[in-house]
């Protein structure tokens, strides 16, 4: 209990040295450039403090809850021996955790009032939803073969700046028939994926399955899943494009 | 009284995308693996401070972080500020004149990347699987320089209106490059480390950015050319992370 309070105040003190840089930058422009009277600073810094304490205590449960059942997780499916519950577990990791996700839905909104100024869509409140919902669909569904194709990787041992650099030039490919409309949404869409709880666990997933596999090493093999995890998401919105024009 | 009722409501929000990750986890725990899980309480109660911090946070970044840089990317990207600094008739500007605009984006995007949870936790995680080989600060430096250069970048593009995926075609040649060159052991956290960067502070506060700008531009409309930012923040750390490693072997070399 004791160390676990100190390890968590050491937490906060870290989570305020993360934001100085932050403060300074706004500091100096409001000071130098901007220089007009900013408002409500004491909300502003009462933001602040709760940034500071929840980044705290996110980090500290980050360690003693997320890192552990995640790579636990891992080496438990490795040691069970069952590729299928394995691809099953990255699968719906990467499908659930993306379909609802809050900055996917922001940009699945914006993208169907860009498909209505195009004009591939009709201008109503149920195209315009259907295309978001389809959207978000698609990109969900590439997140979670994203990790599956990531977790086979480690699995057979696949060069993974080879599968990465393919996905490159897919996509330069796949761009030069896609409607432009479509190019901006879909580069950003492979961004917005990966949001803050995910990525540790799938970290973890990669490093704990790199680790309980033999001749596997953690460092080149338990990396890698988010990056197939932002680049699918690029070629499947792509087509998504293609085949809704 | 507000504030009080704000910070329960992101808490709650957080809880409800967190649960259904949790209750998944704990199924396949259960039903797949059919093992108790270990140190059942440490989890429960780690699994309680990722809401409550991520609620916190949020609702921190809404009272303070994100109003102000909304604010400050509105400010910036005024025509009249920028004719004002520049000299030029607001029909007469030129790209060089928006040199606050990459200025702000270059420091947004360093420190926001550095408050990223995500990359926190990628960085302690690669620190601790390299053996201390790749230090957490090296790392979270070499991403935020990513970011910057990368959204500095991309406003510039959107100012000139040059084809997004020109830049991203050379940015991908210059991935090839490096990952022929730079040490084995780099290249998959190079990867990763473009997706783990846009996420919670950086990406609101880019978007607000890309918007602005396109608003401000004569002939930008902000919902084509507002995107593309991300894409820029998530490419370049991985440039930036592979010459860290190629740096780190040059020094070592010595």
């Amino acid at each position: 209990m004791k160390n676990s309070l100190i390890a968590l105040s050491k937490d906060a003190l870290f989570s305020l040295r993360d934001l100085v840089p932050i403060v300074l930058v706004i500091a100096v422009f409001q000071l130098f450039v901007i220089r007009q009277p900013v408002d409500g600073l004491p909300q502003l810094l009462f933001g602040g403090l709760l940034v500071v304490l929840g980044l705290a205590c996110f980090i500290f449960g980050l360690r003693i809850a997320l890192f552990p059942i995640g790579e636990g997780l891992a080496n438990a499916l490795a040691r069970k021996g069952s590729v299928v519950w394995l691809f099953l577990f990255s699968f719906v990791l990467g499908f659930g955790t993306t379909i609802a996700e809050p900055a996917l839905l922001a940009v699945a909104e914006e993208a169907a009032e860009v498909a209505i100024g195009a004009g591939i869509i009709a201008n109503n409140e149920q195209a315009a939803a259907d295309y978001a919902l389809g959207l978000r669909l698609v990109v969900a569904l590439s997140v979670g073969i994203a990790l599956l194709l990531g977790v086979l990787r480690i699995l057979k041992n696949w060069s993974l700046p080879l599968m990465i650099i393919g996905g490159y030039v897919l996509v330069v490919l796949v761009t030069t028939v896609a409607p432009p409309e479509i190019v901006g949404i879909a580069y950003d869409s492979g961004g917005v994926t990966t949001s803050t709880v995910t990525v540790p666990l799938v970290t973890a997933l990669g490093v704990g399955l790199a680790s309980s596999l033999r001749g596997r090493n953690p460092m080149t093999d338990g990396f890698g899943l988010i990056a197939f995890a932002s680049l699918t998401p690029i070629l499947f919105v792509l087509t998504y494009g293609i085949v809704t024009q | 009284m507000n504030l009080i009722l704000a910070s329960l409501e992101f808490v709650w929000d957080s809880a409800k995308d967190i649960a259904p990750i949790v209750v998944f986890l704990f199924a396949f725990q259960l039903f797949v693996i059919r093992e108790r899980i270990p140190n059942l309480a440490q989890i429960l109660v780690g699994f309680l401070f990722v809401t409550v911090g991520l609620g916190l946070f949020l609702v921190g970044l809404e009272q303070s972080l994100f109003p102000l840089g909304r604010l400050m990317a509105q400010q910036l990207t005024d025509p009249e500020f920028i004719s004002s600094v520049s000299g030029h008739g607001r029909d007469a500007l030129v790209w060089h004149d928006f040199y606050w605009v990459y200025l702000f984006a270059a420091s947004m995007g360093f420190a926001t990347t550095l408050a990223e949870p995500a990359l926190m936790a990628v960085a302690m995680k690669a620190n601790s699987v390299s053996g201390g080989a790749i230090g957490v600060w090296g790392l979270r430096i070499a991403v935020a320089m990513g970011v910057s250069v990368g959204v500095a970048l991309g406003c510039f593009r959107i100012i000139t209106g040059l084809p997004l995926p020109y830049f991203i075609t050379a940015a991908y040649l210059v991935v090839i490059l490096q990952t022929a060159m730079a040490p084995k052991m780099i290249v998959p956290l190079a990867y990763d480390s473009g997706g783990v960067t846009t996420s919670t502070v950086t990406v609101p506060l880019i978007a607000a950015l890309g918007l602005g700008l396109a608003d401000a531009i004569p002939g930008r409309s902000p919902l084509l050319d507002g995107f593309g930012l991300v894409a820029f923040a998530c490419l370049f750390p991985i440039i930036s992370v592979l010459a860290y490693g190629q740096f780190a072997v040059l020094r070592g070399n010595k």
